[in-house]
């Protein structure tokens, strides 16, 4: 593996003081199951590596019924799963960040890593984009947060500027008649990148019978995850009959600009994107009237 | 060549300290350095277990961590599962059922069985193979292994 430095500093303010000194050169790391094999393969370049994972702000899942879910950059899946407040809140969530590779890789792989990366096929962006979670961006003038489905702007890029970093994901609180789902198309069982994924949510009034918002995002169909948020805006005030969460999933499916690679065709994604976005809705929707 | 960095660590219980660069990862440094060759490398990226280890309880794949951060932790190795009265019951079962071929993949899913069975003594046949999903075995088709681990279970339950 081609050298560098390594640090693990205890604090926010020498992570960016150490970023900003290195300007390019320097590279956080967490559980590093992308970024240690991107530097073996010499897909990246880093003369230094700056270990976040022992700083408390990027280690804390923390939950509060005001404030919502505190998710530090850092902290990893397999943590993420089993927390309490996660699970009962969040089920969605879940239910992507525990697709994620096998038992190894979600004890190490952080979801902030899986932000950072900005793969376009990446399972807990979508949650994270219909939970309308919030990027908590460090910097050298403080903090700043932009919605997560601002944060990728291109197969492995994302909005961070020099100097910058994750420091955690914020998921606001969930309310009653809420519900939230993801779910994936991979030709095996287990552990395989997203053919297509497809994360939808929505709020019901209390009769259940009609939707007040929704929101719909899809993986791996175009170059970063993708928020298709005139389907949401079709399905506000609808009714929850079969025609509407067809057109919703018809609007979702044109929203897509799958290409064709080893993993499927472009039309097979776009198949693909139609029946997800339906079995997302339909499983949220379940949720959202058992709460 | 960048300069040596010095860690600390506790691995199979005893507490060692070892010269590496920041660049190697834990595997090699287990295997190369410190002559625990028990884990093995695969893939060299993660993806097929052989060189899985517990690192402060955790199962991680040795070859994704650098050896400098496990500067203050615990590892645990396959070399550590045994104990001085004698095997590991997944290690006797796997013999008994002839849970291998070649071996090399044997390591990893005995260290991540183990695991499997300190958090569940009673895993149902599903909880097993979805936990050993990130362990890759190109000889037996994953049935026998499977068989050993959930009647390693089963004998760990009736001696407690």
């Amino acid at each position: 593996m081609q050298s560098f430095e390594y640090v693990a500093p205890g604090s926010v303010k020498e992570v960016v003081e150490l970023l900003t000194a290195n300007n390019g050169r320097a590279r956080p790391l967490c559980g590093g199951t992308d970024l240690l094999v991107q530097l073996r393969e010499n897909r990246l370049k880093t003369e230094l590596l700056i270990d976040v994972k022992n700083i408390p702000e990027l280690a804390s899942i923390h939950y509060d019924p005001q404030a919502g879910l505190w998710l530090g950059a850092a902290a990893s899946c397999y943590e993420i799963c089993h927390n309490k407040f996660v699970s009962e809140n969040y089920p969605g969530l879940v239910d992507a960040i525990h697709l994620i590779g096998g038992v190894q890789i979600q004890y190490r792989a952080s979801v902030g890593g899986n932000l950072c990366n900005a793969s376009p096929a990446a399972d807990s962006i979508p949650a994270l984009i219909v939970y309308e979670a919030t990027c908590m961006i460090a910097g050298s003038n403080g903090t700043r947060e932009i919605p997560v489905e601002q944060f990728c702007v291109a197969p492995g890029k994302n909005v961070l500027q020099n100097g910058e970093f994750l420091l955690a994901i914020k998921v606001p609180v969930v309310k009653e008649f809420f519900g939230a789902h993801y779910l994936r198309f991979i030709p095996r069982n287990e552990m395989d990148i997203a053919v297509v994924g497809a994360g939808a949510s929505v709020m019901l009034d209390k009769t259940r019978q009609k939707i007040l918002s929704a929101r719909i995002a899809l993986g791996a169909v175009a170059p970063t995850p993708l928020f298709v948020e005139e389907a949401g805006q079709f399905l506000a005030g609808k009714a929850i009959i079969e025609e509407n969460i067809h057109e919703a999933a018809i609007i979702a499916q044109e929203a897509a600009r799958p290409i064709s690679d080893l993993r499927g065709t472009a039309e097979y994604r776009k198949h693909l994107c139609a029946v997800l976005t339906r079995r997302a809705l339909e499983i949220a929707i379940k949720r959202a009237r058992a709460q | 060549m960048n300069k040596k960095v010095r860690v600390q660590a506790t691995i199979n219980g005893e507490e060692v300290e070892f010269l590496c660069e920041p660049r190697q990862s834990l595997l090699e440094v287990l295997r190369e350095t410190l002559g625990l060759t028990g884990a093995k490398e695969g893939c060299n990226n993660g993806n097929c277990g052989a060189c899985t280890v517990i690192m402060d309880g955790a199962l991680v794949n040795s070859c994704i961590v650098l050896a400098v951060e496990i500067n203050g932790h615990r590892v645990t190795t396959v070399e550590g599962i045994a104990t001085p009265h004698g095997l590991h019951p997944l290690q006797e079962k796997f013999l008994a059922h002839a849970a291998l071929q070649c071996g090399f993949c044997t390591p990893g899913f005995i260290v991540a069985s183990k695991i499997l069975l300190d958090q569940n003594p009673n895993p149902s046949e599903f909880e097993v193979r979805e936990w050993l999903a990130g362990n890759l075995c190109r000889c037996t088709g994953y049935d026998r292994i499977v068989r050993a681990v959930l009647d390693a279970a089963q004998s760990q339950e009736k001696s407690l």
